[in-house]
């Protein structure tokens, strides 16, 4: 049985989640709620956000996040490899910055534009 | 940049952007919005995490990519921007307003200006201001400024890090914190529930096994010139510290998320009247202040949770000072012929509450033929009737709510319906109703299955509701479903 | 070789190297932290006292009158922020009605003028805030307040450009007399300071700690909480210093009405002067101190259970006082001693104390550096004034230029438009010139002290980033060496996307 706290909405439902029974959830409070901790329990996952250096005169870093949504095991492992990056102006929103993240579909991509 | 703006918008964060695209959607040609950073965007743009978005663009967005999609909006519209500027001074005036601006390209300079946006945003509470015993070491931050070095300059401020308080942007913080290397040892809140949404304390400290300490609060920070070490005690009911219950925490930094003002000093020494609840300034339906022709929107006003709801408010005052400065002349005019031909028993008003007096006093106006001493007649006839009680309701509110905004609602002004903002005081965890009354008569009320301060709540009251009111008081309440 | 080595620039010390300046000698301003004014001189009460409190035959009832005017006309002299407000002793009560007589009296005689005492409706027609409770209270015109640690800086200032050498980061650890001079042994830091740009990371600083010998045929103690220390290193223990830790609030100037126009004092006891309310230059209001003996000199830690006592006495005193709209909290510790009154002796061959200076220290500081270069005068020193000396001090600040200047103003330097403390409406223009002066300020504290940066509401949340980052350009540093205040209180431990950031333990 492995427990969370639902965040669908605001109300904050206790969720069990029953790995043992197909991933039957209880203490939910609405249909969303349960979907959301089948999810949970199943293969959590996350947009990873952070700030890559950038060879800018204004501009020390550039912020990056993943396209979709990463393993959340994977995050920290994510992060590292941001260590490495560095971009040039001119930056544009989407540029991809590390693509295909552990061979998968996800991609590090800029969220905002760097002239210069 | 001109002398004379039809309205002049102080703050280019969300709540500035927003308002002004608005106002010029509506109709006004000379807009100006002052900015004090070097690029617009305000906060977002150090809010670098997502979950911005799913209301307003029913998507999932980072601060500073929501903050793009409003600013390539403006690009496109002609909207004057000065950006490294401050506004040092408003003064109110009858027929327009002036400003006291300044920045190092355009100087020290006074711009005048139909009407005014407020959209300044909201600073943090300090050390300072919670008074937290101890050393004056370095290595204490309120998160935001911690946000800023980390996201924006890409410094780190710390390796061990505590959090004092579980406001949103605390948590945003320990999760940051965390990606990027450091250690956070807990997140400690004095209240019995956390400041923060749901969502941020499952993924910001749940998802990195950051313990959060309900009812308990930071008593001392030692250590002479950074911060060594603070003492954690847990808080009895009315937050006095427990004895005995101390935890030590070896740390070298403190984020401090105690909360969040809004700045209204500049709105204060113009006049602004101010709801020491909100720290904002008292608006009516459509975000006019108490000063007309000046509205504020967004964290000037009061404290938003999302920036989606910010957004929106924006877009009304937007609307409203588009309304304002356009149809100026009209609508007192309307006010006036409505006001006149209206039987309702409503009519008596304490400051001006003949009927006949205000009758004979517009017709006058009209009838004038000298178009400023036209306008300056129906000004001053406008200006009783607005201070009349009838012409305007009050919310008021019982315990259970810690504020509404607006707080006034001129009836005849609301169009369709009017939407009303609210926190509750306390947590209310099973299904409860927002009611509204006048008197013992319930006008409104509202189901919601539960409720959080940390929350902003919001209903819609209909003008055929609000036309039904009796008095000038409006109660709202939380109460048990009966 | 120095003429005079004065150790410690606080006020006193400070007051004293001004006063030397205008004489032909090498004189030395020797101090352990990196900055003037960075202990009591600081952290106090900020008021000028008009000289009724302290007894007529001690050296404080001899010296606060005439420091007191000194104090006025040096910061016109010097541009120091001050305030001629007036001062209150109030008395709740018949028995402090009577003390009110006895500080009258005591004033008289300690030379203050315009003393009167006044009924309470009448005290409270000129402070409406004041507490229906009080029965009287005396009056004293001449008082008022003032920025004590630009005062400090001012005099180090106008005795730098006057070639005394101010020496920083320089702990005094031994005094020998070796003939006919002192060798004065120090440790010295070399800070953060050094540091450079390419060094872009580092666990720790390096802070290199030098023992240097300086020396001087003549040596001044103003160490203030100190300086019964530096005193025993050349002579047989005369007095103990009791350092006592004063805690104080600020409350927001613009978030609550105006308190008080004046000083405002309770009734004194033995305990001391009681807990203040009273304007600052800033436009805020200050309250406190208390009073409490700590066993570390340099123990300025806040303590709750002091702060809501002090809250409760102003309370008392202005009832409409409400601690909710504080924005600061700190405390100094006072160099009180055993001896009770100030120590000013030359208590061995060519050394002179100016020790154990508690309130008034301030005020008669001006009037404590008079009475050091009278001794050294009959020691034969100072027999010559400099012709080329120059006095005086403007700043330009933002707020002070007039309403119809400051467009041209503006346009002519233009870094005054650019507010950077928003608060307090500082400018890039006034952080800039404040580190082209005499004494450049080293960290971010040292900045607020000269130009006001951070003093207001957000407490430097909003600029505190970009005073770094104006600090770090201008004197060519790297922001990972810039400290919020003393030596070692680093603001930034690293770099974001740099290993040598992540936390080992974490792994």
């Amino acid at each position: 049985m492995k427990e969370y706290v639902c965040i669908i909405c605001p109300r904050g439902c206790h969720l069990a989640v029953d790995e043992e029974n197909d991933y039957a959830v209880t203490g939910n409070g609405c249909l969303r709620g349960a979907a959301y901790g089948r999810e949970e329990a199943m293969h959590p996952t996350r947009i990873v956000t952070s700030s890559v250096r950038v060879r800018s005169r204004i501009h020390p870093r550039c912020p990056v996040k993943t396209d979709k949504a990463i393993a959340k095991s994977d995050i920290m492992k994510a992060m590292l490899l941001l260590d490495d990056v560095e971009l040039s102006p001119p930056v544009r929103r989407g540029d991809v910055v590390i693509a295909s993240l552990f061979g998968g579909e996800a991609n590090f991509i800029a969220t905002r534009d760097i002239d210069e | 940049m001109h002398d004379e703006y039809e309205l002049i918008v102080i703050g280019g964060g969300p709540a500035g952007l927003g308002a002004a695209l608005s106002a010029r959607e509506h109709g006004l040609e000379r807009i100006l919005v002052v900015e004090r950073d070097v690029q617009l965007g305000g906060i977002l743009n150090q809010c670098i995490h997502n979950g911005f978005g799913l209301h307003y663009f029913g998507e999932e967005l980072t601060g500073p990519e929501y903050a793009a999609r409003l600013i390539d909006r403006l690009n496109g519209q002609a909207i004057d921007v000065l950006c490294d500027a401050m506004v040092l001074e408003i003064i109110p005036g009858e027929n327009g307003h002036t400003l006291r601006l300044m920045s190092a390209d355009c100087g020290y300079r006074t711009v005048g200006s139909q009407a005014i946006i407020l959209a300044m945003g909201c600073r943090e509470r300090t050390r300072g201001a919670i008074q937290i015993p101890g050393t004056r070491a370095a290595g204490i931050f309120t998160a935001g400024t911690a946000q800023r070095y980390v996201n924006i300059e890409g410094y780190m401020v710390g390796r061990r890090i505590i959090i004092l308080g579980s406001g949103d942007i605390g948590l945003i913080m320990a999760r940051r914190m965390v990606l990027e290397g450091a250690t956070v040892v807990a997140c400690v809140e004095i209240m019995p529930y956390p400041g923060g949404l749901t969502r941020n304390i499952v993924q910001c400290l749940q998802d990195f096994d950051i313990p959060l300490y309900l009812s308990h609060t930071i008593t001392r920070i030692e250590g002479k010139q950074r911060v060594e070490k603070v003492i954690v005690q847990e808080v009895d009911d009315r937050f006095h510290p427990i004895d005995g219950t101390d935890i030590a925490f070896d740390v070298d930094t403190v984020l401090l998320s105690v909360g969040l003002i809004p700045e209204n000093e500049l709105s204060r020494a113009a006049g602004v009247e101010i709801d020491s609840k909100t720290s904002g300034p008292i608006v009516y339906e459509n975000g006019e202040t108490s000063v007309p022709g000046i509205f504020a929107c967004g964290n000037v006003l009061h404290v938003h949770d999302l920036v989606d709801f910010v957004t929106t408010e924006s877009e009304g005052a937007g609307k409203a000072a588009a309304e304002y400065v356009l149809r100026r002349i009209d609508v007192l005019e309307k006010r006036i012929y409505e006001k006149v031909s209206h039987d309702d028993v409503n009519l008596q008003s304490p400051s001006y509450d003949d009927p006949q007096k205000v009758a004979c006093e517009a017709e006058h106006a009209r009838a004038s033929h000298d178009d400023v001493e036209r306008s300056a007649l129906i000004d001053d006839l406008s200006k009783k009737l607005v201070q009349g009680r009838s012409y305007c309701l009050s919310i008021v509110r019982d315990e259970t709510i810690s504020y509404t905004v607006p707080q006034r609602i001129r009836v005849q002004r609301v169009d369709k319906q009017v939407s009303v903002f609210f926190r509750v005081k306390n947590p209310q965890k099973m299904p409860k109703c927002i009611v509204f009354r006048d008197g013992e008569r319930i006008v409104a009320s509202f189901r919601r299955p539960y409720m959080m301060p940390g929350e902003m709540e919001r209903v819609t009251l209909t003008r055929e509701q609000l036309d039904d009111v009796c008095g000038n008081e409006l109660l709202i309440s939380v109460e048990e479903i009966r | 070789m120095f003429d005079v080595a004065i150790i410690g620039a606080g006020v006193v010390g400070c007051a004293v190297a001004y006063e030397l300046s205008q004489y032909k000698l090498r004189a030395a301003l020797i101090e352990k932290e990196n900055d003037v004014a960075m202990g009591a001189s600081r952290a106090n009460t900020a008021i000028i006292h008009g000289g009724y409190d302290p007894a007529t035959h001690t050296l404080m009832g001899r010296l606060n009158v005439e420091g007191m005017r000194r104090c006025f006309e040096l910061c016109e002299e010097l541009d120091v922020e001050h305030k001629k407000t007036g001062s209150w002793v109030v008395a709740f009560d018949a028995t402090q009605r009577t003390t009110l007589e006895m500080l009258l009296e005591q004033g008289v005689a300690n030379g203050c003028e315009g003393l009167k005492i006044l009924e309470g409706d009448i005290v409270r027609s000129r402070e409406p805030n004041l507490s229906d409770d009080i029965v009287a209270a005396l009056w004293i015109p001449e008082s008022g307040v003032l920025n004590p640690w630009e005062f400090t800086l001012a005099m180090a200032e106008v005795a730098v450009r006057n070639g005394v050498t101010f020496m920083p980061n320089t702990k005094v650890c031994g005094l020998t007399w070796r003939q006919d001079h002192y060798e004065i042994k120090s440790h010295t830091i070399r800070s953060a300071l050094n540091m450079s740009e390419d060094s872009s990371f580092q666990q720790e600083y390096h802070r290199e700690t030098d023992i240097i010998a300086i020396r001087a045929h003549y040596v001044i103690n103003a160490a203030g909480v100190g300086s019964d220390l530096i005193h025993n290193m050349v002579a047989p223990p005369a007095f103990e210093i009791v350092p006592t830790r004063g805690e104080y609030f600020l409350l927001d100037g613009t978030a609550v009405d105006h308190l008080v126009g004046s000083v405002v004092f309770p009734c004194p006891t033995r305990a001391g002067k009681g807990v203040t309310v009273s304007p600052t230059v800033h436009g805020d209001f200050l309250i406190g101190p208390n009073s409490e003996v700590v066993a570390d000199r340099e123990d300025t830690a806040v303590t709750g259970g002091a702060l809501r006592d002090i809250a409760q006495k102003a309370h008392r005193v202005v009832p409409s006082l409400n601690v909710r709209t504080s924005i600061r909290n700190f405390a100094g510790v006072r160099a009180n001693s055993t001896y009770g009154d100030f120590f000013i002796e030359k208590s061995a061959t060519n050394f002179i104390d100016l020790a154990a200076i508690k309130s008034p220290g301030l005020t008669c500081a001006p009037a404590i550096a008079r009475v050091a270069r009278e001794m050294l005068q009959k020691d034969g020193l100072l027999k010559e004034k400099r012709d080329d000396w120059r006095g005086g001090r403007r700043i330009i600040r933002f707020k002070e230029i007039p309403e119809e200047e400051r467009d041209a103003f503006v346009r002519e330097n233009p870094l005054y438009g650019r507010v950077i403390c928003r608060c307090e409406t500082i400018t890039e223009g006034e952080i800039i010139a404040s580190m082209k002066r005499e004494i450049p300020p080293v960290s971010i504290d040292g900045i607020k002290r000269r130009t006001g940066t951070g003093m207001g509401r957000c407490q430097g949340g909003f600029c505190g980033p970009r005073v770094m980052e104006i600090l770090a350009r201008e004197s060519g540093r790297d922001p990972l060496s810039i400290e919020e205040d003393g030596c070692g209180s680093t603001i930034l431990i690293g770099r974001t996307k740099d290993p040598r950031s992540r936390e080992v333990s974490s792994e």
